[in-house]
């Protein structure tokens, strides 16, 4: 008999470990002929429900939580190893799970992440099966044609991306993974990471074969010790598999893989500024062009995209463009990995077609604040995004109606604010974190953060009228030129949070 | 002189680590890595010592190791109590905990209590922005984290 605990470090940090360590143990005790088998998974998500213990029945798998060690042994008392007891009931039919559409994130929380056999089980290595029989040209349009755009945050079309590297000559081209996920409120590169590694390797594979890149590298942050631990134990998996190295499934097709861990600096998901690190230099922004697909890493051309963006292509081969350019809206196409955190009652992963509105995901799957108290807030797209009042709840989860309403859909974190937030706080967090992330190369940025902050301090002491509006003046006029003149979008976008702040809940500025 | 015999250990372990790592493409970072996970911070002879394994000036090391955040250049108090104060931790109490800490252990962010027992870190997002407030205690993740569990864990942490 199978009991599924999650090993994914947002389950851990709630103590996962100890449930499971306890679980084992209490079984061995009862000794009643049962022989359990633990079985790590990642996470489903539901990270309000964690420690989430699912156990494998005839009917399904029974799910249980939250759990606390010291709740296990009057569970398993009351039969929870044969699926009896208070539980959830079957963890695939709980609402959370039927309203989402997981295409990236199928094999997260159902599959051991590191059983090969479990992740060909699961229909996995069927995509770069499929892609190994095209030639690269016709792989670069299937993914064109899926209509994907890089998750990484600027929504880029990833096949475009592709083509480029596809028809640039060179003795030497890379594949690199920004697994940087740097955004406050993001946190689906590391599950998918912790959850399901042989997807992005295989993802990472069907890139390089469409481009013809021998060499991958992984940018993966300090911050997320069990993501590189369990990435880089996959990778020797995969090598064992010949998933990877010089003959790749026996097709002649050599790749190699290999990880790189950040050093804490949040600039370094900015792509160039990752390349230099990747080459052991300080994360200092290049000038564009020339473009990272043409002259990239070692000046070699180099596709860069998000984690979630590469883990997407395995379904998009396996199941064909068309299928999942039918999901999503507009030029928005496919599934999109949304993430709710912050102060929310129901906070995780929601894998669902581009459209759905935010109240949706806000108020129907987050179930609001998790104070109880009325939502005042949201920032959606990390520290550089919009933050947007419960008025726009209706607006649909879209890069274009986003970009629109002044806001952006970024990596697809969004954060929960309840009333009890100061909006003028967060305007001058906003500075403060730019000016302590900035690279340092233009003035505009490097500067203006530091302004920024002085400026809402002056606004904040300010006497109400002349002096308070004088200053507000400045305020707007420094985002301008931020906005205008920054070499990256670093400095070019923290003006978003901020002047949102100001036009959505001016009356957190009065003094 | 000990200390002499000692620095030449150490000089000689970095030397190892070094030239060990040295062939891989962009070197530096790994290294820089290495040497921190082995003597708990990178010294400035240890710059010297790796900016020769790799045919590179002092200064452009030095440049580099000055640029993470991730790396020290003395060494931490015993264990490491990091508390994220990024927006998701902010919705849910982190600057007030974070206060709380500071508080606690006498320490601002970035330094060491008296008795080398706790360094104080911050950071931003440690992608746990669901369970927040999140702290890392000696490498170890928590999540909704109290004030009153803050004070169990700085208790518990030797
Ligand atoms: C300051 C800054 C931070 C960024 N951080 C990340 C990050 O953590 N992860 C990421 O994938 N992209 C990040 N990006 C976007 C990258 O520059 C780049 O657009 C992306 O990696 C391309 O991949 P995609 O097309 O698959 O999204 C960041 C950009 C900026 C300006
Ligand atoms: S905008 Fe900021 S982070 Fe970007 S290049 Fe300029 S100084 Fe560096
Ligand atoms: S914001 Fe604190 S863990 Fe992400």
């Amino acid at each position: 008999m199978r009991v599924f605990v999650p090993r994914d470090s947002a389950a851990r940090s709630v103590r996962a470990d100890e449930v499971a360590e306890r679980i084992a143990a209490c079984a061995q005790e009862s000794g009643g002929g049962q022989a359990v088998e633990i079985v790590r998974t990642g996470s489903r998500g539901m990270l309000w429900l964690e420690p989430l213990v699912e156990v494998e029945t005839a009917a399904g798998r029974i799910g249980y939580g939250p759990i606390n060690p010291e709740d296990v042994d009057g569970l398993i008392a009351a039969g929870m190893l044969d699926g009896r007891g208070k539980s959830l009931g079957l963890v695939e039919e709980l609402p959370w799970m039927k309203r989402q559409e997981r295409l990236t994130f199928a094999r997260v929380g159902v599959i051991d992440p590191l059983s090969a056999e479990d992740y060909e089980a699961h229909d996995g290595m069927s995509g770069l099966r499929t892609a190994l029989t095209m030639t690269p040209a016709e792989v670069v349009e299937a993914v064109v044609d899926s209509g994907l755009r890089g998750r990484g945050g600027a929504g880029f079309p990833t096949g475009i991306k592709w083509r480029t590297v596809l028809g640039a000559e060179a003795d030497l081209k890379f594949v690199c993974c920004n697994a940087d996920e740097g955004d406050s409120g993001t946190f689906a590169d590391r599950m998918l990471i912790e959850g399901d590694p042989f997807t992005l390797i295989e993802g990472m594979t069907i890139a390089a074969y469409a481009v013809g890149a021998a060499e991958g590298y992984v940018y993966l942050r300090s911050e997320y010790p069990d993501a590189v631990a369990t990435l880089k134990d996959a990778i020797e998996l995969a090598r064992t598999n010949r998933w990877l190295g010089p003959d790749v499934l026996g097709s002649g097709f050599g790749f190699d893989l290999h990880v790189r861990v950040g050093a804490g600096a949040y600039i370094c998901g900015e792509e160039t500024s990752m390349l230099e690190s990747l080459e052991g230099k300080r994360g200092m922004v290049r000038a564009k062009p020339p473009i990272p697909a043409l002259q990239g890493l070692f000046g070699r051309p180099t596709i860069v995209n998000n984690v979630l963006s590469l883990a997407t292509v395995p379904t998009i081969l396996a199941s064909g463009a068309k299928a999942y350019a039918d999901y999503g809206t507009g030029r928005s196409r496919g599934t999109s990995v949304f993430q709710l955190g912050g102060n929310v009652a129901r906070g995780g992963i929601v894998e669902t077609a581009f459209g759905i509105t935010l109240g949706e995901l806000v108020n129907d799957l987050g179930g609001g604040t998790a104070s109880g108290r009325p939502t005042k807030a949201v920032q959606v797209g990390g520290p550089l995004g919009a933050y947007l009042p419960v008025e726009q709840f209706g607006l649909p989860m879209d890069y274009e109606a986003f970009a629109e309403a002044g806001a952006m859909v970024g990596h697809g974190g969004i954060v929960v604010f309840d009333d009890t937030v100061d909006m003028a706080s967060m305007a001058r967090f906003a500075f403060e974190f730019c000016a302590a992330e900035s690279c340092g190369k233009c003035t505009p940025c490097r500067v203006g953060a530091v302004r920024g902050v002085e400026t809402i301090d002056r606004i904040l002491t300010a006497t109400a009228g002349t002096d308070r509006d004088k200053h507000l003046v400045v305020l707007e006029d420094l985002c301008e030129l931020m906005t205008d003149g920054s070499l990256c979008a670093m400095g070019g976008l923290t003006p978003m949070p901020v002047r949102s702040a100001v036009r959505h809940f001016g009356e957190d500025f009065n003094a | 002189m000990t200390s002499g015999v000692v620095v030449d250990v150490r000089a000689g372990r970095v030397r190892e680590i070094a030239s060990g790592l040295g062939g891989l493409r962009g070197a530096l970072i790994p290294i820089l890595h290495a040497v921190q996970e082995e003597f708990g911070y990178v010294d400035q002879p240890d710059v010297a010592v790796i900016a020769d394994v790799l045919n590179l000036s002092v200064a452009e090391v030095h440049g580099v190791v000055t640029f993470y955040k991730d790396f020290r250049r003395t060494a931490a108090g015993r264990t490491t109590v990091a508390i994220c104060q990024a927006e998701a931790c902010r919705a849910v109490g982190a600057v007030a905990l974070g206060e709380h800490a500071k508080r606690t252990t006498g320490c601002e962010f970035g330094e060491t209590s008296y008795d080398g027992r706790i360094t104080l870190d911050e950071v931003f997002c440690f992608g746990n922005c669901a369970l927040g407030p999140t702290v890392q205690v000696g490498g170890r993740l928590h999540g909704r984290v109290t004030p009153g569990r803050l004070d169990a864990l700085l208790g518990e942490a030797r």
